[in-house]
């Protein structure tokens, strides 16, 4: 059943997402590509809209796969199960707090669990480096296509404006979304 | 008054706090962290200026998102279980409804070819995004020869070889239990 589905899933990307943001990306996309849900290319789509509209990440992208694939009920489904490992979690933690704080247990896996957060996050920067500059596998022909070097300058001027001009995320998406539309129509590019 | 009144007291208050923070924050849970300290320190006042800087930390260290996490310790300590409740919820809702309505838009509008364009711009910016989000946690995060090889570690099993996330999290904190035990009992030893 798609609601139970839709809870489970997403309780386990809760459960298993540490250091927040985008530390739970590759999670998210084996879980919700493999799936079927929604394919490489709207999940990074959907990062940009999700930079853009209120509220973090996680619960934008449960509710909306929610609504994808199970309509206003599957949203709640996906929302709830997101949200419920961390509130158990933290009840738990907040009734045992000192206990908690000097834990050599908890202190030992988060040495392991910052690090490994990084690495996850450096695979998502390989899987959609992949969908931006690679849309249809690795292939040489890509290097023949005028939008694989587009894509490629503009990604080199978003991260100097990100880097060494601080630029908030929203205008980031904002400028690219122009670049893509004039660059679009005046290329006549293949949607 | 009583603790208890006190405390039912607070529970709409809390709903209606948290609720701001989750409406107001764009780009997700680290940038509301100072919306939170704000509303719940120096406005509110109901947790003090030591007691935030444990709980966020407590929020970055938990599993699970920051944002949530945050609200439902800020919500406990203030109203307990009932204040976590209407705190998660309040932090919740802005995004579940526009999210709701934007995926009925989102869907209706992604085959245009202006919006088509649009996202193939966007998808390069994103992955600037990315690379800077990256940066960001890997300046973070402490370092040390265990810290990069549960990096490296994490990177290779998730990019090349396509391991399933959950077995590679679970090895690294496994890992990293390991190696703080060996050298507390080395310390220990000595």
């Amino acid at each position: 059943m798609i609601y139970f589905e839709l809870f489970y899933t997403f309780f386990l990307i809760g459960a298993f997402t540490f250091g927040g943001g985008y530390a739970m990306l590759p999670l998210i996309q084996a879980e919700v590509e493999n799936k079927g849900w929604l394919p490489s290319e709207q999940i990074v789509n959907f990062i940009a809209v999700s930079e853009s509209t209120p509220g973090p990440f996680a619960i934008n992208i449960a509710t909306y796969v929610g609504n994808q694939m199970g309509g206003i009920f599957g949203a709640v489904c996906a929302t709830l199960g997101v949200v419920l490992p961390s509130f158990i979690i933290i009840l738990i933690v907040a009734k045992c707090y000192d206990a908690f704080k000097k834990s050599t247990v908890i202190q030992g896996c988060m040495s392991g669990l910052k690090p490994a957060a990084i690495g996850l996050i450096a695979s998502a920067v390989v899987t959609i480096g992949t969908t931006v500059f690679f849309p249809d596998g690795y292939t040489t022909a890509v290097f023949g296509s005028i939008s694989f070097y587009i894509s490629l300058v503009l990604f080199a001027v978003m991260l100097f404006l990100t880097f060494k001009k601080k630029l908030h995320p929203i205008l980031i998406i904002c400028i690219s979304a122009v670049v893509g539309i004039i660059a679009g129509y005046a290329l006549n590019l293949p949607v | 008054m009583s603790e208890q009144e006190n405390r039912s007291k607070r529970l709409l208050p809390l709903f209606l706090t948290f609720m701001k923070i989750g409406g107001f924050t764009f780009g997700g849970g680290y940038a509301m962290i100072p919306l939170i300290q704000k509303e719940t320190v120096e406005n509110k006042k109901w947790i003090s200026d030591d007691d935030i800087l444990e709980i966020i930390a407590i929020a970055e260290s938990t599993p699970g998102p920051i944002a949530i996490n945050s609200a439902t310790f800020v919500g406990y300590r203030t109203a307990g279980v009932l204040g976590a409740m209407l705190a998660t919820l309040g932090v919740v809702l802005p995004s579940f409804v526009v999210i709701t309505l934007i995926s009925f838009v989102l869907t209706q509008f992604q085959e245009l070819r202006a919006v088509q364009y649009a996202f193939y711009g966007i998808r390069a910016g994103v992955l600037a995004l990315i690379v800077k989000a990256f940066v960001s946690m890997y300046k973070k995060c402490p370092k040390g020869i265990v810290s990069y090889i549960v990096m490296v570690f994490a990177f290779v099993c998730a990019a090349i070889f396509d391991l399933n996330v959950m077995v590679v999290i679970i090895c690294s904190a496994v890992f990293g239990l390991i190696t703080t035990l060996v050298n507390k009992r080395r310390l220990d030893q000595k």
